[in-house]
């Protein structure tokens, strides 16, 4: 299997890593690489292996509906680069 | 051309919890921005989420109610995208295996008789936070106090056909989620919330057209616009040679139309993966045959009693059912008066009207189910008038105390005596010779000025239908 500059485009954009138009070619050969060998259990027969949601053969455990979380805001917000009137402040999303 | 329109609808009902749906933060409404994100609601490095055994129950007593599949298993996936007000970058839904598969809700028509709209299925997920637009110094500001509360978004097939049935399904969810008391219902603060898949197609054609989604749907009135507006929009189209985009829009009530989202178009990828930090939910037999046993009366089983059992018309009974809470203070009210049809209309109409007046709940009522009890009594049994009841009502809501007692303090007990009526009837005539005259002489309509007379002096107490025999028996001696 072999990407297009396009597909490594899309695929920066949804994750959000800004990339070099240079080093394109060799993140398609490198994740194209690792495509085909996930594409190497394709020829595994699968029939009768039910499909996993998790590799731990343990079902969820579950917590009882209790707030137990304090307010820690100022302590929280200490790590973040500007806030105000207790909101965080992000560069503005509406355009 | 004639055309059809298709709707699905997808319903976010905030589940009534009092933490998150994956850490102990409280839900409670209206805190101080952030004093209600912890550590995982930030998604801080190594935190995990845990399921609130709440929220889960919350989700099985719905399918269950709707008579749907609930499966043994479940899981959650992650659904990506970025946000700032999503710290986590994905968030955490149900995409496979939901907690809720299929099932059904039979809707009221408004031509009579019921429709059935099939549930495709309904899931848990987390709500994200909450981005204010207002200028903080040119940067949006972030408020993560909703991020993490317990979602149950309940997905319908798209078996709508048009505006005011999407209104029946969602007022019909509406009443189901608050009977169940899962979700609190409140639309202003955002707890019930609706998205439609709108699209349209030649009468006859079996392919769907193509569809658009509208959002910011939060009353049932703005549902019925935004619908009727979005059907019309992409009819213009089409019939103008145009194609409808599939893409999000937003309704905006202020100018009743829906725009294009387009910044949300070009990520619509959302890479849904089972999420690793969460292992599959177990639903065990004995756990959902709990939540059955534990169901209340629903909606419909309520109203069907209310017509066999009570002997109420259908509209009463219709009326009277579709809230839990005056479901259950109309059946005090019935109960202790004994008088179904008049503790109906009691509570439908003075007490309907005073809960919307002062926007109040039934239960911050400062009228109990049983002091109405007390006044319909007395209605009933003829110590006082109807038009007395109201002003006796009006004094109970003011905290006056009992009708008893208020009809003994301001001495309204109705006059039915019929010595006290004839001699009142007597003055009345004996001050208004002139028109006991023309009445003598044939003008009978005259009859309504004589009891209104009586009425005024009577201070309203006299018994209208007693007054009315004696005027005509005086008059016509």
């Amino acid at each position: 299997m072999s990407l297009s500059a396009d597909e490594v485009k899309k695929i920066a954009y949804l994750a959000r890593i800004s990339i070099k138009e240079e080093n394109i070619h060799a993140y398609a050969e490198n994740l194209s690489g690792i495509l085909d060998l996930v594409a190497q259990m394709d020829a595994v027969n699968t029939d009768n292996v039910k499909p996993m949601a998790h590799p731990q053969e343990m079902i969820q455990r579950l917590r009882e509906d209790k707030v137990t979380e304090v307010n820690q805001r100022e302590q929280f917000q200490r790590n973040a680069p500007a806030t105000e009137v207790g909101l965080y402040l992000v560069p503005k999303v509406i355009e | 051309m004639a055309w059809e329109t298709v709707i699905g609808l997808e319903i976010h009902a905030q589940l009534a919890t009092k933490s998150k749906i994956f850490s102990g933060a409280s839900i409670a409404y209206g805190a101080e921005p952030n004093t209600q994100a912890c550590v995982v609601d930030l998604a801080l490095p190594g935190v995990l989420p845990v399921l609130n055994k709440r929220a889960l129950e919350m989700a099985v007593k719905f399918g269950l109610a709707i008579g749907a599949d609930v499966p043994r298993v479940s899981i959650f996936a992650r659904k990506n995208y970025f946000y700032p007000d999503l710290p986590q970058g994905y968030q955490i839904s149900q995409f496979d295996l939901p907690v809720v598969g299929k099932g059904y809700l039979d809707i009221p028509l408004e031509s009579g008789g019921t429709k059935r709209v099939g549930v495709t299925r309904a899931h848990l997920e987390q709500d994200a936070g909450k981005s204010l637009h207002e200028d903080f110094q040119g940067l949006t500001g972030i408020d993560l106090n909703r991020a993490g509360t317990p979602l149950l978004e309940i997905v319908s097939e798209p078996e709508i056909s048009n505006a005011k049935e999407a209104v029946a399904y969602m007022k019909k969810i509406h009443a189901l989620v608050q009977y169940l008391q899962i979700c609190d219902g409140n639309m202003q603060e955002g707890s019930f919330r609706c998205d439609a898949n709108v699209s349209v197609r030649p009468v006859g054609q079996k392919e769907f057209g193509t569809r658009a989604e509208v959002k910011n749907l939060n009353s049932f009135r703005f549902v019925e616009k935004a619908i009727n507006h979005e059907v019309e929009r992409q009819i213009d189209l089409i019939e103008s040679g145009q194609k409808i985009v599939q893409e999000t829009r937003l309704y905006d009530p202020d100018k009743n139309e829906t725009r294009s989202m387009r910044s949300k178009e070009e990520a619509n990828d959302y890479r849904y993966f089972p999420c690793p930090d969460l292992l599959p939910v177990i639903v065990s037999d004995e756990l959902k045959e709990q939540i059955r046993a534990d169901l209340p009366e629903l909606p419909e089983a309520k109203c069907q009693r209310f017509i066999d059992e009570l002997g109420l018309s259908e509209k009463d009974a219709l009326g009277l059912s579709a809230q839990r809470d005056i479901a259950e203070y109309f059946e005090v009210v019935a109960e202790g008066s004994g008088e179904v049809k008049l503790s109906a209309n009691w509570v439908m109409g003075e007490l309907s009207a005073s809960l919307n007046r002062e926007d109040i709940a039934v239960a911050d009522c400062p009228v109990s189910a049983e002091l109405l009890a007390g006044l319909v009594q007395r209605i009933a049994d003829k110590t006082i008038s109807g038009k007395i009841a109201k002003g006796i009502f009006t004094a109970m809501w003011d905290g006056g105390g009992d009708a008893d007692s208020i009809i003994e303090s301001k001495g309204l007990k109705q006059i039915t005596d019929t010595g006290a009526i004839t001699a009142m009837v007597a003055e009345v005539i004996a001050n208004n010779p002139s028109q006991a005259e023309q009445y003598r002489a044939g003008k009978e309509q005259l009859i309504g000025f004589f009891v209104g007379q009586v009425m005024k002096a009577s201070k309203g107490k006299a018994n209208p239908a007693q007054v009315n025999q004696e005027l005509v028996k005086l008059l016509k001696a």
